[in-house]
């Protein structure tokens, strides 16, 4: 791999621009200002047109980056890996391209050991006209995570955009070292649709939009420990805690995973009969858990931090 | 000796025969078939609510329901054919005739029964047309009306909603006819009167609120950079140089825009207390921010909103509301106000001919006229001058003698040139004329009128019809902005240069504004979420529009 | 899917040093184009694959315009069409264009 060259500062202060909202920035927009200003390298770029090899036969429109950016960059001055997904290209799901340059760049920070990934969710699952492929390149990708983390590699996941972090993404999410996620953010496996099309609609009620957030939305997920950090919605925001997260995340081995085993044990134990996240809030003390979704963000991170101050080292 | 009052006496034997039904003028939900069916008689002319918004959904399904031996052949009048059981009374054969005037959600398929015969229709009605109607000879023998609560004696409260009620009611109960409210509440007293107990006849209890549907929501995740070029250019081009005080927004993206745009854009150039202060409009989420801003004096509403009943309650210095502190609402009251106090309506449409006709009309959808025509349209009954009305009759009749030049209302149209499914705004032929010949109408269902129209926006400028000499001079202008459509790209190209050299047609650039610049930054708000934030939490969003 | 290639003249070469640049997003109503220095100074391409098909007469006149009125000399656009409107489609070449010139 070739050492990246420095580029020149970009004329704009890259603090001001970093006041951009997460959810409505594009995935390249988002890796431009999350990183240091001037320092992203973009690995296989559109230039080199590797785009799906099997969205042709359907009839639909390719993207030059199949849907994600890989790259490198720094973050305060340290050397880091990033992948960023588009969500609104084919929901950012995962196909044989996009999926190969996730598992490639995982595999390079594996190799390389000493810079940490950061990987920006934004995800539907797998594509369907990539079914097979797609899971495979799922497989690959979770491997390589736990490869890159075995090796000393710290892997945070960012998780904020409109397609949430479902299917293959919410199972790869599940690997890394520690996850940020902000309110609009949703991590799950099945996604809400298919849920009520298989259990019916008492089991969830996928227009019942407060109730899917409350389900798997961020706050959800920072409540119940799935997520490990809480972020308001600018890319300030999410450096912030992606700075945090890399400082506190904790190394990789066994014990992480029985750890990990042994706290969604409990946690099914303590949680596994309420029926909706309210009762699990009420649960673990909150006073008034059906406020919980208007809290504005820094009210509310106070709150979770209180409420996991336990904090386990599972993961 | 021939009586004068057989109305009357007809009247009180409708009554009588639905009071064996109830306990005073309560009914229960399981009796209300047989109520219409006591009160109704074959032929009848018929109002059910039916309105804009609410629907009087427990009283169309009982109406559905009713023994086709007692109950048929009636004539529906109604603001708005919007619940499947509205068009379910007419295949059933319980209802023959139809005058309304919107049909949005059933656009479709009522279509689809107008060119089968399945309806026979009287006309198609602005809501103000209709309602002067019920007063001359539309004037219906039973009304079936939608309220929220009711006290023992038939006092009812319309509440936010309050709508078209006070016209529907007031037609039918003084000419001797019946009316029959549903209400999802009987309380010891209501928080308001809106309707007295006088005018109503028969109250029947609901086991849930009426139906109520988000319809001038708009989420400002949706909109897009081309919508925030044309808000701007309405801005500057439009509402400044005119001092546009008085308006009403057609819904749509556009406006929502414009209204995002405010705070901000509208900020920058210093217009805050000179454009955009006294509305006729819903309360529209989108406005919350230029109403925090302090851009907005007052608002009259044509009906409510879902989710905005708090909002506006903690707003009464802006909106009108009860001695309960909830809004009160009156489209006949608010379309007049259009119609005659407000100097500009400016809204979005489906196709624009050569000529500035507008319609929403395609050929294979009637979603009728609602209020727009009233809001867009010239008011020639109107005497009181204001400074945007003067001028733009100046423009309109430069060489006039002015004190016998009307002025001319602001009637905007904005829009992108190519709409959904990237059909073109811009045509030569007008798909209402095509419908008009297939079911024989004597008028082409036209929204808008050519010669009513003041501007048509789009993101390739202004063009400015009251600065158009001839016909000529108008198409070209037309052309002039409707950009890659084939209608735009058959202009006349040294026509429609030396429209802009006149100022006819304006582009961005012409204005000082780059079409980069135009970009979702500018929105005060750029979700739901930031409006219920501006709001202090006090908007309630329904569900669908929630993403946290 | 339709492809197109489209070749204009330009009065000259677009500003700035900047060898590539990517706005847009493929979606509905959407497209990415890429700006590459790739060209002569005086000429300029375009290579569209588009999800919309029939509408090469409205391309030509949109990108005719817009190599007339913004000289993007030297540059070829390659893109992508989720079937955007000729609006959209003139802004990202626009965007692009500028992205090219500018120092981003």
């Amino acid at each position: 791999m070739n050492t990246p060259q420095k580029k020149p500062a970009a004329k704009q202060p890259a603090g001001r621009e970093r006041t951009a909202i997460w959810y409505e920035a594009s995935a390249r927009t988002r890796v431009r200002l999350l990183l240091d200003a001037g320092t992203f390298q973009e690995l296989i770029g559109p230039e080199m047109r590797e785009v799906s090899p099997h969205l042709k036969v359907f009839d639909l429109p390719e993207q030059f980056d199949d849907g994600i950016v890989i790259g490198r960059g720094q973050l305060e001055g340290s050397p880091v890996f990033i992948a960023a997904q588009e969500g609104r290209f084919m929901g950012g799901a995962f196909g044989e391209v996009h999926g190969a340059k996730l598992t490639g760049l995982l595999r390079a920070a594996r190799d390389v050991k000493s810079q940490p990934v950061l990987i920006l969710f934004d995800t539907g699952g797998v594509r369907l006209q990539e079914a097979n492929a797609g899971e495979l390149a799922v497989a690959e990708i979770m491997r390589a995570v736990i490869e890159a983390r075995l090796a000393g590699v710290k892997v945070i996941g960012l998780i904020g955009g409109r397609s949430g972090c479902y299917g293959g993404g919410g199972l790869t999410a599940g690997c890394c070292s520690a996850l940020v996620v902000s309110e609009e953010g949703r991590i799950a496996v099945s996604g809400p649709e298919v849920i009520e099309t298989n259990r019916g609609v008492e089991e969830l009620d996928s227009r019942d939009r407060a109730l899917v957030w409350r389900t798997m939305g961020g706050k959800h997920r920072r409540l119940l420990g799935g997520a490990d950090a809480f972020t308001d919605d600018t890319v300030q925001d999410f450096r912030n805690a992606a700075l945090a997260l890399l400082r506190s995340a904790a190394g990789f081995d066994l014990g992480t995973l029985k750890a990990e085993q042994a706290r969604l044990g409990e946690r099914l134990q303590q949680f596994g009969t309420c029926a909706d996240a309210l009762d699990i809030w009420k649960a673990e003390g909150i006073a008034n858990p059906a406020s919980v979704p208007e809290l504005p963000a820094a009210e509310f991170i106070s709150l979770a931090d209180e409420i996991r101050r336990g904090s386990h080292d599972a993961r | 000796m021939t009586t004068r009052q057989r109305s009357r006496q007809a009247r009180d034997a409708r009554i009588d025969a639905g009071a064996k039904l109830a306990k005073g003028k309560i009914v229960e939900a399981r009796d209300a078939t047989r109520l219409l069916e006591a009160v109704i008689r074959p032929g009848d002319r018929v109002c059910i609510e039916g309105d804009n918004q609410k629907q009087a959904d427990l009283l169309s399904a009982a109406l559905l329901a009713v023994d086709l031996a007692k109950v048929n052949g009636l004539h529906m009048v109604q603001s708005g054919v919007v619940l499947p059981e509205h068009l379910d009374v007419f295949e059933r054969g319980v209802a023959k005739r139809l005058d309304y005037a919107y049909s949005g959600p059933q656009s479709e398929r009522i279509a689809t029964m107008l060119f089968g015969g399945r309806i026979e229709l009287g006309a198609v009605h602005t809501y103000l047309e209709l309602f002067a109607r019920y007063f001359i000879d539309l004037t219906p023998n039973v009304a079936l009306i939608a309220a929220v609560s009711a006290d023992r004696d038939g006092n009812l409260y319309t509440g936010p909603n309050t709508e078209d009620t006070p016209a529907v009611v007031e037609a039918t109960t003084f000419k001797d006819g019946i009316v029959i409210a549903q209400v999802h509440e009987i309380l010891d007293k209501v928080p308001r009167v809106d309707i007295p107990a006088d005018e109503v006849h028969f109250v029947v209890k609901a086991d849930k609120p009426f139906f109520v549907e988000p319809l001038f929501t708009r989420d400002p995740g949706a909109i897009t950079e081309t919508q925030i070029l044309t808000a701007m250019l309405a801005i500057k081009g439009v509402y400044a140089p005119y001092g546009v005080r008085r308006l009403n927004h057609g819904i749509g993206f556009n406006t929502a825009a414009i209204e995002l745009l405010l705070p901000t854009y509208g900020e920058k150039l210093g217009l805050k207390g000179k454009v955009a202060s006294r509305f006729a409009l819903n309360p529209h989420p989108a406005l919350i921010p230029a109403i925090e801003s302090g851009w907005v004096e007052q608002v009259h509403c044509f009906g409510s909103e879902v989710g905005m009943d708090d909002y506006v309650r903690a707003r009464s210095d802006i909106f009108f509301t009860g001695p309960d502190g909830s809004l009160r609402s009156n489209r006949a009251f608010c379309q007049t106000a259009g119609l005659y106090a407000c100097d500009m309506f400016i809204g979005s449409t489906l196709q624009i001919d050569l000529a500035g006709n507008s319609s929403t009309v395609t050929a294979s959808r009637i979603a009728g006229f609602g209020g727009a025509p009233n809001m867009g349209c010239d008011a020639r009954g109107r005497r009181h001058p204001s400074d945007p009305w003067l001028q733009a009759g100046r423009e309109a009749d430069p060489d006039g003698p002015a004190p016998l030049r009307r002025g001319r209302k602001l009637v905007v149209q904005i829009g992108e040139t190519f709409g959904d499914k990237n059909v073109p705004l811009f045509v030569e032929k007008l798909d209402a004329l095509e419908l008009a010949e297939k079911l024989k109408l004597e008028l082409a269902p036209v929204m808008i009128y050519g010669d009513d129209v003041t501007h048509i926006i789009t993101e390739e400028g202004i063009a400015n019809l009251l600065l158009c000499r001839d016909e000529r001079e108008r198409e070209q202008a037309i052309r002039g902005v409707a950009g890659y459509t084939d209608v735009g790209r058959a202009r006349d190209m040294n026509t429609v240069r030396r429209l802009r050299e006149r100022g006819v047609i304006r582009r961005p650039e012409d204005l000082g504004i780059d079409p980069l610049d135009a970009d979702r930054s500018m929105l005060a708000a750029r979700s739901i979420r930031d409006l219920v934030r501006w709001s202090g939490g006090l908007y309630a969003p329904p569900s669908r529009f929630r993403n946290w | 899917m339709e492809d197109l290639r489209l070749r204009y003249t330009a009065r000259q070469r677009a500003g700035g040093t900047k060898p590539m640049a990517l706005v847009g997003v493929v979606a509905s109503g959407n497209l990415e184009v890429l700006a590459e220095r790739v060209l002569p100074d005086t000429e300029c391409q375009l290579e569209i694959k588009t999800a919309a098909e029939g509408f090469g007469a409205v391309w030509d006149a949109v990108a005719a315009d817009f190599v007339e009125r913004y000289s993007p000399g030297g540059l070829r656009f390659s893109i992508n069409d989720g079937g955007a409107r000729p609006d959209t489609v003139w802004l990202r070449l626009a965007q692009a264009t500028r992205s090219m010139e500018g120092d981003q």
